[in-house]
Protein backbone atom coordinates (compact mmCIF):
# COMPACT_ATOMS: atom_id res chain seq x y z
CA UNK A 1 0.00 0.00 0.00
CA UNK A 2 0.83 3.00 -0.64
CA UNK A 3 1.81 6.10 1.93
CA UNK A 4 -0.09 8.79 -0.16
CA UNK A 5 -3.50 7.55 -2.08
CA UNK A 6 -4.48 10.16 -4.58
CA UNK A 7 -8.47 9.38 -5.36
CA UNK A 8 -10.48 11.10 -8.56
CA UNK A 9 -14.19 10.95 -7.55
CA UNK A 10 -17.03 11.46 -9.68
CA UNK A 11 -20.64 11.84 -8.74
CA UNK A 12 -23.87 12.15 -10.87
CA UNK A 13 -26.60 10.02 -9.22
CA UNK A 14 -29.49 12.43 -8.25
CA UNK A 15 -30.15 16.39 -9.14
CA UNK A 16 -26.13 17.31 -9.14
CA UNK A 17 -22.94 16.55 -11.44
CA UNK A 18 -19.47 16.76 -9.34
CA UNK A 19 -15.98 15.81 -9.57
CA UNK A 20 -13.36 15.97 -6.87
CA UNK A 21 -9.81 15.05 -5.81
CA UNK A 22 -9.08 13.58 -2.17
CA UNK A 23 -5.80 12.73 -1.41
CA UNK A 24 -5.08 10.68 1.77
CA UNK A 25 -1.55 10.95 3.43
CA UNK A 26 0.12 10.10 6.97
CA UNK A 27 -1.35 13.36 8.08
CA UNK A 28 -5.25 12.69 7.19
CA UNK A 29 -7.63 13.43 4.15
CA UNK A 30 -7.42 16.43 2.38
CA UNK A 31 -9.77 17.32 -0.45
CA UNK A 32 -7.87 19.06 -3.00
CA UNK A 33 -10.64 20.20 -5.19
CA UNK A 34 -14.49 19.60 -4.94
CA UNK A 35 -16.70 20.95 -8.06
CA UNK A 36 -20.28 20.81 -8.08
CA UNK A 37 -22.02 21.72 -11.16
CA UNK A 38 -25.43 22.51 -9.63
CA UNK A 39 -29.03 23.38 -9.72
CA UNK A 40 -28.17 26.59 -8.51
CA UNK A 41 -30.38 28.85 -9.94
CA UNK A 42 -33.00 26.28 -10.91
CA UNK A 43 -34.83 26.42 -7.74
CA UNK A 44 -38.21 27.88 -8.52
CA UNK A 45 -39.66 29.59 -5.82
CA UNK A 46 -42.64 27.76 -5.00
CA UNK A 47 -42.20 24.46 -6.25
CA UNK A 48 -38.40 23.49 -5.42
CA UNK A 49 -35.52 22.28 -7.06
CA UNK A 50 -35.92 20.97 -10.26
CA UNK A 51 -33.68 17.44 -11.01
CA UNK A 52 -31.39 16.85 -13.53
CA UNK A 53 -33.05 13.48 -15.04
CA UNK A 54 -31.07 13.50 -18.64
CA UNK A 55 -28.28 11.66 -18.92
CA UNK A 56 -26.79 13.28 -21.64
CA UNK A 57 -27.06 16.71 -19.17
CA UNK A 58 -25.03 14.47 -16.83
CA UNK A 59 -22.66 13.49 -19.18
CA UNK A 60 -22.09 16.89 -21.01
CA UNK A 61 -21.21 18.17 -17.43
CA UNK A 62 -19.00 15.42 -16.23
CA UNK A 63 -16.15 16.03 -18.41
CA UNK A 64 -15.99 20.03 -17.33
CA UNK A 65 -16.66 19.16 -13.95
CA UNK A 66 -13.60 16.31 -14.17
CA UNK A 67 -11.30 19.06 -15.73
CA UNK A 68 -11.82 21.80 -13.60
CA UNK A 69 -11.28 19.23 -10.64
CA UNK A 70 -8.12 18.27 -12.09
CA UNK A 71 -6.89 21.87 -12.84
CA UNK A 72 -8.18 23.30 -9.31
CA UNK A 73 -5.67 20.91 -7.67
CA UNK A 74 -3.77 22.05 -10.00
CA UNK A 75 -2.97 17.54 -11.31
CA UNK A 76 -3.36 15.36 -14.30
CA UNK A 77 -4.92 11.77 -14.23
CA UNK A 78 -2.08 10.65 -14.10
CA UNK A 79 -1.40 11.50 -10.39
CA UNK A 80 -4.53 9.91 -9.38
CA UNK A 81 -3.50 6.07 -8.36
CA UNK A 82 -7.58 5.43 -9.05
CA UNK A 83 -10.86 6.40 -9.98
CA UNK A 84 -14.03 6.22 -7.45
CA UNK A 85 -17.61 7.02 -8.99
CA UNK A 86 -21.09 6.43 -7.33
CA UNK A 87 -22.60 3.65 -9.02
CA UNK A 88 -26.04 3.42 -7.40
CA UNK A 89 -28.65 4.02 -5.96
CA UNK A 90 -30.40 6.77 -8.00
CA UNK A 91 -31.81 8.04 -10.74
CA UNK A 92 -30.48 5.34 -13.45
CA UNK A 93 -29.77 8.09 -16.45
CA UNK A 94 -27.33 10.00 -14.14
CA UNK A 95 -25.76 6.99 -12.24
CA UNK A 96 -25.49 5.46 -15.89
CA UNK A 97 -23.29 8.41 -17.03
CA UNK A 98 -21.20 8.77 -14.15
CA UNK A 99 -20.45 4.84 -14.46
CA UNK A 100 -19.86 5.31 -17.97
CA UNK A 101 -17.64 8.59 -17.90
CA UNK A 102 -15.67 6.85 -15.02
CA UNK A 103 -15.02 3.92 -17.09
CA UNK A 104 -13.92 5.73 -20.10
CA UNK A 105 -11.65 7.48 -17.89
CA UNK A 106 -10.11 4.19 -16.14
CA UNK A 107 -9.85 2.19 -19.88
CA UNK A 108 -8.01 5.43 -21.23
CA UNK A 109 -5.39 5.83 -18.07
CA UNK A 110 -5.19 1.90 -17.04
CA UNK A 111 -6.41 3.55 -13.42
CA UNK A 112 -8.08 0.98 -11.14
CA UNK A 113 -11.89 1.52 -11.05
CA UNK A 114 -13.81 2.16 -7.26
CA UNK A 115 -17.81 1.41 -7.27
CA UNK A 116 -19.43 3.74 -4.88
CA UNK A 117 -22.52 3.67 -2.86
CA UNK A 118 -23.44 6.80 -2.64
CA UNK A 119 -25.03 6.28 0.97
CA UNK A 120 -21.46 5.12 1.90
CA UNK A 121 -20.28 8.33 0.64
CA UNK A 122 -22.41 10.64 3.34
CA UNK A 123 -22.02 8.35 5.97
CA UNK A 124 -18.26 8.14 5.50
CA UNK A 125 -18.40 12.16 5.45
CA UNK A 126 -17.48 12.77 9.34
CA UNK A 127 -13.69 10.87 8.97
CA UNK A 128 -13.43 13.00 6.03
CA UNK A 129 -14.00 16.10 7.86
CA UNK A 130 -13.79 15.03 11.75
CA UNK A 131 -11.27 11.54 11.40
CA UNK A 132 -13.61 10.38 14.01
CA UNK A 133 -13.08 6.79 14.58
CA UNK A 134 -15.16 3.53 13.89
CA UNK A 135 -17.88 2.64 15.06
CA UNK A 136 -19.59 5.26 15.44
CA UNK A 137 -23.52 6.17 15.26
CA UNK A 138 -24.85 8.25 11.94
CA UNK A 139 -27.94 10.28 11.69
CA UNK A 140 -28.18 9.97 7.78
CA UNK A 141 -30.44 12.49 6.06
CA UNK A 142 -30.21 13.17 2.37
CA UNK A 143 -32.85 13.31 -0.57
CA UNK A 144 -35.71 11.34 0.57
CA UNK A 145 -33.04 9.29 2.58
CA UNK A 146 -33.83 9.49 6.57
CA UNK A 147 -31.87 6.53 9.15
CA UNK A 148 -29.83 5.90 11.58
CA UNK A 149 -26.71 3.65 11.34
CA UNK A 150 -24.03 2.34 12.91
CA UNK A 151 -21.07 2.79 10.75
CA UNK A 152 -18.27 0.29 11.39
CA UNK A 153 -16.43 0.16 8.42
CA UNK A 154 -16.25 1.46 4.56
CA UNK A 155 -18.51 -1.55 4.20
CA UNK A 156 -20.11 -2.44 7.32
CA UNK A 157 -23.24 -0.60 8.57
CA UNK A 158 -25.94 -1.63 10.38
CA UNK A 159 -29.53 -0.02 10.15
CA UNK A 160 -31.22 0.65 13.20
CA UNK A 161 -34.09 2.40 11.89
CA UNK A 162 -35.38 5.20 9.39
CA UNK A 163 -38.96 7.17 8.58
CA UNK A 164 -41.61 4.67 7.76
CA UNK A 165 -42.75 7.79 5.15
CA UNK A 166 -41.33 11.06 4.50
CA UNK A 167 -37.77 12.54 5.49
CA UNK A 168 -37.42 15.92 7.45
CA UNK A 169 -36.00 17.66 4.79
CA UNK A 170 -39.25 16.70 2.45
CA UNK A 171 -41.58 18.13 5.21
CA UNK A 172 -40.24 21.00 5.77
CA UNK A 173 -40.51 21.58 1.74
CA UNK A 174 -43.77 20.51 2.06
CA UNK A 175 -45.13 22.36 5.07
CA UNK A 176 -43.29 25.66 3.49
CA UNK A 177 -45.18 24.65 0.11
CA UNK A 178 -49.06 24.27 2.56
CA UNK A 179 -48.15 27.83 4.00
CA UNK A 180 -46.98 29.50 0.64
CA UNK A 181 -43.57 30.15 1.74
CA UNK A 182 -40.31 30.23 -0.48
CA UNK A 183 -38.54 26.38 -1.08
CA UNK A 184 -35.93 25.09 0.49
CA UNK A 185 -38.37 24.50 3.26
CA UNK A 186 -36.05 23.82 5.73
CA UNK A 187 -34.33 27.82 5.85
CA UNK A 188 -37.38 29.38 5.55
CA UNK A 189 -39.35 27.71 8.23
CA UNK A 190 -36.46 28.13 10.53
CA UNK A 191 -36.50 31.85 9.56
CA UNK A 192 -40.28 31.96 10.36
CA UNK A 193 -39.91 30.23 13.37
CA UNK A 194 -37.87 32.69 15.09
CA UNK A 195 -38.90 34.38 18.50
CA UNK A 196 -42.57 32.69 17.21
CA UNK A 197 -44.95 30.64 19.61
CA UNK A 198 -44.00 26.78 19.68
CA UNK A 199 -46.43 25.71 22.33
CA UNK A 200 -49.61 27.71 20.27
CA UNK A 201 -50.71 24.78 17.96
CA UNK A 202 -50.41 21.29 19.51
CA UNK A 203 -48.92 18.93 16.81
CA UNK A 204 -48.57 15.31 16.94
CA UNK A 205 -45.07 13.53 17.67
CA UNK A 206 -45.57 10.55 15.66
CA UNK A 207 -44.01 7.00 16.61
CA UNK A 208 -42.31 8.52 20.07
CA UNK A 209 -42.48 6.43 22.36
CA UNK A 210 -41.96 3.41 20.13
CA UNK A 211 -39.40 1.26 21.05
CA UNK A 212 -37.45 1.33 17.91
CA UNK A 213 -35.68 4.12 15.84
CA UNK A 214 -38.08 4.44 13.71
CA UNK A 215 -39.12 8.15 12.59
CA UNK A 216 -42.65 9.29 10.76
CA UNK A 217 -42.99 12.92 9.14
CA UNK A 218 -46.46 12.43 6.73
CA UNK A 219 -48.70 13.06 9.70
CA UNK A 220 -47.13 15.85 10.82
CA UNK A 221 -47.77 17.43 7.65
CA UNK A 222 -51.33 16.65 7.46
CA UNK A 223 -51.51 17.96 10.56
CA UNK A 224 -50.13 20.85 10.05
CA UNK A 225 -52.78 21.34 6.69
CA UNK A 226 -55.65 20.91 8.88
CA UNK A 227 -54.44 23.72 11.47
CA UNK A 228 -54.00 26.02 8.60
CA UNK A 229 -57.32 24.71 7.16
CA UNK A 230 -59.03 25.62 10.31
CA UNK A 231 -57.42 29.07 10.98
CA UNK A 232 -58.44 29.87 7.40
CA UNK A 233 -61.87 28.62 7.82
CA UNK A 234 -62.60 30.69 11.42
CA UNK A 235 -60.37 33.67 10.28
CA UNK A 236 -60.93 33.72 6.54
CA UNK A 237 -56.59 33.74 6.40
CA UNK A 238 -54.00 33.15 8.36
CA UNK A 239 -51.97 36.52 10.08
CA UNK A 240 -48.72 36.73 9.34
CA UNK A 241 -48.28 35.69 13.56
CA UNK A 242 -50.37 32.97 12.82
CA UNK A 243 -47.64 31.10 10.21
CA UNK A 244 -44.96 32.06 12.11
CA UNK A 245 -46.44 30.08 15.25
CA UNK A 246 -47.42 27.13 12.76
CA UNK A 247 -43.80 27.08 11.40
CA UNK A 248 -42.37 27.50 15.43
CA UNK A 249 -45.41 24.54 16.71
CA UNK A 250 -43.84 22.01 13.34
CA UNK A 251 -40.42 22.92 13.62
CA UNK A 252 -40.87 22.37 17.65
CA UNK A 253 -42.33 18.81 17.02
CA UNK A 254 -39.75 17.77 14.19
CA UNK A 255 -37.19 18.76 16.95
CA UNK A 256 -38.99 16.85 19.77
CA UNK A 257 -39.35 13.70 17.39
CA UNK A 258 -35.54 13.85 16.34
CA UNK A 259 -34.00 13.89 19.87
CA UNK A 260 -36.57 10.77 21.10
CA UNK A 261 -35.27 8.96 18.50
CA UNK A 262 -31.61 9.93 18.23
CA UNK A 263 -31.96 9.19 22.04
CA UNK A 264 -33.21 5.18 21.71
CA UNK A 265 -30.56 5.01 18.70
CA UNK A 266 -27.62 6.13 20.91
CA UNK A 267 -28.73 3.84 23.72
CA UNK A 268 -28.58 1.00 21.18
CA UNK A 269 -25.07 2.02 20.10
CA UNK A 270 -23.63 2.90 23.49
CA UNK A 271 -25.01 -0.71 24.29
CA UNK A 272 -21.85 -1.95 22.20
CA UNK A 273 -19.69 0.02 24.28
CA UNK A 274 -17.53 2.09 21.22
CA UNK A 275 -14.15 3.03 22.73
CA UNK A 276 -15.23 6.45 21.64
CA UNK A 277 -18.79 7.05 21.42
CA UNK A 278 -19.83 9.65 18.87
CA UNK A 279 -22.85 10.66 17.42
CA UNK A 280 -22.32 12.51 13.08
CA UNK A 281 -25.54 14.08 12.13
CA UNK A 282 -25.32 14.70 8.15
CA UNK A 283 -27.65 16.66 5.73
CA UNK A 284 -29.63 19.49 5.42
CA UNK A 285 -31.25 18.65 9.31
CA UNK A 286 -27.96 19.40 10.91
CA UNK A 287 -28.08 23.31 9.64
CA UNK A 288 -31.23 23.96 11.27
CA UNK A 289 -29.92 26.04 14.59
CA UNK A 290 -32.97 24.80 16.82
CA UNK A 291 -32.84 20.54 15.54
CA UNK A 292 -28.97 20.74 15.71
CA UNK A 293 -28.97 22.23 19.52
CA UNK A 294 -31.57 19.24 20.66
CA UNK A 295 -29.13 16.99 19.00
CA UNK A 296 -26.22 18.14 20.64
CA UNK A 297 -28.07 18.43 23.78
CA UNK A 298 -29.09 14.74 23.64
CA UNK A 299 -25.79 13.96 22.59
CA UNK A 300 -23.68 15.35 25.49
CA UNK A 301 -26.31 13.81 28.18
CA UNK A 302 -25.90 10.21 26.82
CA UNK A 303 -21.99 11.09 27.03
CA UNK A 304 -21.26 11.03 23.13
CA UNK A 305 -18.98 13.11 21.08
CA UNK A 306 -21.39 15.42 18.48
CA UNK A 307 -19.86 16.04 15.07
CA UNK A 308 -21.90 17.76 12.37
CA UNK A 309 -19.68 18.04 8.58
CA UNK A 310 -20.22 21.56 7.27
CA UNK A 311 -23.23 21.41 5.08
CA UNK A 312 -21.55 21.66 1.67
CA UNK A 313 -19.83 18.54 2.29
CA UNK A 314 -23.45 16.96 3.31
CA UNK A 315 -25.39 17.80 0.06
CA UNK A 316 -24.50 15.81 -2.61
CA UNK A 317 -20.68 16.49 -4.11
CA UNK A 318 -17.99 14.29 -5.37
CA UNK A 319 -15.47 14.64 -2.72
CA UNK A 320 -17.63 12.46 -0.39
CA UNK A 321 -17.01 9.90 -3.45
CA UNK A 322 -13.36 10.20 -3.64
CA UNK A 323 -12.68 10.02 -0.03
CA UNK A 324 -15.40 6.52 0.56
CA UNK A 325 -13.48 5.03 -2.68
CA UNK A 326 -10.01 5.80 -0.63
CA UNK A 327 -11.54 3.82 2.09
CA UNK A 328 -12.84 1.01 0.01
CA UNK A 329 -9.47 1.25 -2.29
CA UNK A 330 -7.68 0.43 1.01
CA UNK A 331 -10.08 -2.31 1.79
CA UNK A 332 -8.69 -3.94 -1.77
CA UNK A 333 -12.02 -3.12 -3.35
CA UNK A 334 -11.71 -2.73 -7.37
CA UNK A 335 -13.89 -2.93 -9.91
CA UNK A 336 -13.26 -3.58 -13.69
CA UNK A 337 -15.37 -2.48 -17.03
CA UNK A 338 -17.86 -4.54 -15.66
CA UNK A 339 -19.16 -2.15 -12.68
CA UNK A 340 -22.95 -1.81 -13.34
CA UNK A 341 -25.20 1.07 -11.94
CA UNK A 342 -27.48 0.04 -9.39
CA UNK A 343 -30.43 1.65 -9.01
CA UNK A 344 -31.65 0.53 -5.25
CA UNK A 345 -28.27 -0.28 -3.41
CA UNK A 346 -29.28 -0.40 0.75
CA UNK A 347 -26.06 -0.11 2.78
CA UNK A 348 -26.91 -2.65 5.40
CA UNK A 349 -27.34 -5.49 3.10
CA UNK A 350 -27.90 -7.91 6.20
CA UNK A 351 -31.06 -6.35 6.34
CA UNK A 352 -32.24 -6.80 3.06
CA UNK A 353 -31.30 -10.25 3.70
CA UNK A 354 -33.76 -10.32 7.16
CA UNK A 355 -36.57 -8.83 5.26
CA UNK A 356 -35.97 -11.97 2.65
CA UNK A 357 -35.18 -9.74 -0.17
CA UNK A 358 -32.68 -11.28 -2.34
CA UNK A 359 -33.80 -9.40 -5.58
CA UNK A 360 -33.64 -6.14 -4.66
CA UNK A 361 -33.43 -4.79 -1.23
CA UNK A 362 -35.02 -1.51 0.15
CA UNK A 363 -33.79 1.53 -1.74
CA UNK A 364 -32.81 3.19 1.93
CA UNK B 1 -70.43 -3.97 -12.55
CA UNK B 2 -69.80 -0.29 -11.57
CA UNK B 3 -69.92 2.79 -13.66
CA UNK B 4 -67.53 5.99 -13.41
CA UNK B 5 -66.99 8.35 -11.93
CA UNK B 6 -67.77 6.06 -7.91
CA UNK B 7 -67.47 8.11 -5.22
CA UNK B 8 -67.10 6.83 -1.60
CA UNK B 9 -65.62 8.39 1.72
CA UNK B 10 -63.34 6.92 4.24
CA UNK B 11 -63.89 7.58 7.20
CA UNK B 12 -59.86 7.16 8.81
CA UNK B 13 -56.28 6.39 7.38
CA UNK B 14 -57.05 2.80 8.23
CA UNK B 15 -60.11 2.50 5.86
CA UNK B 16 -58.09 4.07 3.32
CA UNK B 17 -55.18 2.05 3.55
CA UNK B 18 -57.57 -1.15 3.60
CA UNK B 19 -59.29 0.09 0.11
CA UNK B 20 -55.86 0.60 -1.06
CA UNK B 21 -54.65 -3.36 -0.13
CA UNK B 22 -58.07 -4.46 -1.53
CA UNK B 23 -56.73 -2.82 -4.67
CA UNK B 24 -53.64 -3.79 -4.83
CA UNK B 25 -54.15 -7.21 -4.99
CA UNK B 26 -56.36 -6.75 -8.26
CA UNK B 27 -53.60 -5.16 -10.33
CA UNK B 28 -51.64 -6.26 -12.60
CA UNK B 29 -48.70 -5.70 -15.02
CA UNK B 30 -49.72 -3.17 -17.31
CA UNK B 31 -52.71 -1.54 -15.06
CA UNK B 32 -51.44 2.49 -14.36
CA UNK B 33 -53.31 4.24 -11.20
CA UNK B 34 -53.52 7.77 -11.41
CA UNK B 35 -53.37 9.73 -8.42
CA UNK B 36 -55.13 13.53 -7.79
CA UNK B 37 -55.15 15.63 -4.93
CA UNK B 38 -53.60 18.28 -2.70
CA UNK B 39 -50.26 17.89 -0.34
CA UNK B 40 -52.00 16.06 2.82
CA UNK B 41 -54.67 14.18 0.89
CA UNK B 42 -53.08 10.82 1.49
CA UNK B 43 -51.71 10.25 -1.66
CA UNK B 44 -48.30 8.70 -0.70
CA UNK B 45 -50.82 6.84 2.36
CA UNK B 46 -52.87 5.10 -0.44
CA UNK B 47 -49.72 4.20 -2.22
CA UNK B 48 -47.72 2.83 0.56
CA UNK B 49 -49.89 0.36 1.60
CA UNK B 50 -51.27 -0.63 -2.26
CA UNK B 51 -47.44 -1.56 -2.51
CA UNK B 52 -47.14 -3.39 1.23
CA UNK B 53 -50.07 -5.36 0.14
CA UNK B 54 -48.20 -6.57 -3.11
CA UNK B 55 -44.76 -6.87 -1.85
CA UNK B 56 -43.68 -10.44 -0.98
CA UNK B 57 -41.83 -9.22 2.65
CA UNK B 58 -41.79 -5.92 4.05
CA UNK B 59 -39.43 -2.92 3.41
CA UNK B 60 -39.61 0.65 3.29
CA UNK B 61 -41.29 2.75 1.01
CA UNK B 62 -40.09 5.87 1.19
CA UNK B 63 -42.02 8.85 -0.70
CA UNK B 64 -40.94 8.90 -4.22
CA UNK B 65 -40.74 12.97 -4.13
CA UNK B 66 -36.64 13.51 -3.94
CA UNK B 67 -36.08 10.20 -6.03
CA UNK B 68 -38.97 10.67 -8.44
CA UNK B 69 -39.60 7.78 -8.81
CA UNK B 70 -38.80 3.67 -6.81
CA UNK B 71 -38.79 0.58 -7.99
CA UNK B 72 -40.30 -2.77 -6.03
CA UNK B 73 -40.03 -6.24 -7.15
CA UNK B 74 -43.73 -8.34 -6.11
CA UNK B 75 -44.96 -11.33 -7.11
CA UNK B 76 -47.81 -9.73 -8.84
CA UNK B 77 -44.90 -7.83 -11.23
CA UNK B 78 -42.53 -4.74 -10.87
CA UNK B 79 -43.93 -1.76 -9.23
CA UNK B 80 -43.42 1.91 -10.21
CA UNK B 81 -44.39 4.39 -7.52
CA UNK B 82 -43.34 8.11 -8.70
CA UNK B 83 -44.24 11.58 -7.73
CA UNK B 84 -43.66 13.86 -10.45
CA UNK B 85 -44.27 17.03 -8.61
CA UNK B 86 -40.43 18.03 -9.17
CA UNK B 87 -40.61 16.76 -13.23
CA UNK B 88 -39.25 19.67 -15.57
CA UNK B 89 -39.94 18.67 -18.88
CA UNK B 90 -42.56 15.97 -20.30
CA UNK B 91 -39.32 15.21 -22.36
CA UNK B 92 -37.71 13.58 -19.28
CA UNK B 93 -40.61 11.30 -18.66
CA UNK B 94 -39.21 8.98 -21.14
CA UNK B 95 -35.43 9.65 -19.77
CA UNK B 96 -37.04 8.06 -16.90
CA UNK B 97 -37.93 4.99 -18.21
CA UNK B 98 -41.48 5.53 -17.53
CA UNK B 99 -43.38 4.69 -20.79
CA UNK B 100 -41.93 1.58 -21.44
CA UNK B 101 -42.80 0.88 -17.40
CA UNK B 102 -46.67 1.64 -18.57
CA UNK B 103 -46.82 -1.35 -20.84
CA UNK B 104 -44.85 -3.64 -18.60
CA UNK B 105 -44.99 -2.60 -15.06
CA UNK B 106 -47.79 -1.48 -12.06
CA UNK B 107 -47.50 2.16 -11.73
CA UNK B 108 -48.77 4.41 -9.23
CA UNK B 109 -48.09 8.10 -10.10
CA UNK B 110 -48.57 11.01 -7.89
CA UNK B 111 -48.87 14.42 -9.68
CA UNK B 112 -50.21 13.10 -12.79
CA UNK B 113 -51.09 16.61 -14.67
CA UNK B 114 -47.44 16.62 -15.73
CA UNK B 115 -47.92 13.86 -17.58
CA UNK B 116 -49.64 15.70 -20.35
CA UNK B 117 -49.85 13.66 -23.62
CA UNK B 118 -47.91 10.99 -21.94
CA UNK B 119 -51.41 9.82 -20.21
CA UNK B 120 -52.07 6.36 -20.58
CA UNK B 121 -55.65 6.11 -22.16
CA UNK B 122 -56.42 3.00 -19.72
CA UNK B 123 -55.27 4.51 -16.72
CA UNK B 124 -57.25 4.71 -13.43
CA UNK B 125 -57.68 7.91 -11.95
CA UNK B 126 -58.37 8.03 -7.85
CA UNK B 127 -59.02 11.54 -6.58
CA UNK B 128 -58.61 12.27 -2.65
CA UNK B 129 -59.91 14.62 -1.35
CA UNK B 130 -59.94 15.80 2.15
CA UNK B 131 -63.54 16.24 4.07
CA UNK B 132 -64.44 20.02 5.04
CA UNK B 133 -66.03 18.96 8.14
CA UNK B 134 -64.53 15.39 9.26
CA UNK B 135 -60.53 15.86 9.40
CA UNK B 136 -59.80 12.56 9.03
CA UNK B 137 -62.34 11.64 5.91
CA UNK B 138 -61.66 11.47 2.38
CA UNK B 139 -63.49 11.49 -0.44
CA UNK B 140 -61.91 9.14 -2.84
CA UNK B 141 -63.65 8.97 -7.00
CA UNK B 142 -62.72 6.73 -9.24
CA UNK B 143 -62.72 7.75 -12.49
CA UNK B 144 -61.70 5.27 -15.99
CA UNK B 145 -62.77 4.64 -19.29
CA UNK B 146 -61.07 1.41 -20.19
CA UNK B 147 -63.85 -1.13 -19.42
CA UNK B 148 -61.55 -3.22 -17.55
CA UNK B 149 -61.63 -0.72 -14.44
CA UNK B 150 -65.90 -1.51 -14.12
CA UNK B 151 -65.26 -5.03 -13.30
CA UNK B 152 -61.72 -4.93 -11.64
CA UNK B 153 -63.07 -2.09 -9.05
CA UNK B 154 -66.47 -4.58 -8.46
CA UNK B 155 -65.43 -5.30 -5.09
CA UNK B 156 -65.91 -1.58 -3.89
CA UNK B 157 -69.34 -2.40 -3.95
CA UNK B 158 -69.01 -5.81 -1.51
CA UNK B 159 -69.54 -3.52 1.15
Amino acid sequence: MTDTLTMLGLESSCDDTAAAVVRRSASGAEVLASVVIGQTGLHDAFGGVVPEIAARAHAEKLDVAVRQALDDAGLTLNDMDAIAVTSGPGLIGGVLSGVMCAKGLSAATGLPLVGVNHLAGHALTPRLTDAIAYPYLMLLVSGGHCQFLIVRGPQDFTRLGGTIDDAPGEAFDKVARLLGLPQPGGPSIEREAMGANPKRFPLPRPLIDRDDCNLSFSGLKTAVLRTRDALVAEFGGLTRADRADICASFQAAVCDVLADRMRRALARYLAENPVTPCVAVAGGVAANMAIRARLEAVAADLGAQFVAPPLKLCTDNAAMIAYAGIELFEDGVRHDLTLSARPRWPLDTSQAALVGSGKKGAKA
Amino acid sequence: MVDAPLTLALPSPEATGRLAERLGVRLHPGDTLLFEGPIGAGKTHFCRHLIRALLEHDEDIPSPTFTLVQSYDSPAGEIWHADLYRLGDVSELVELGLDEAFETAICLVEWPDRLGVMTPLSALTISLAPDAMLEDTRRITFTWSDPKWAARLEFLQDD
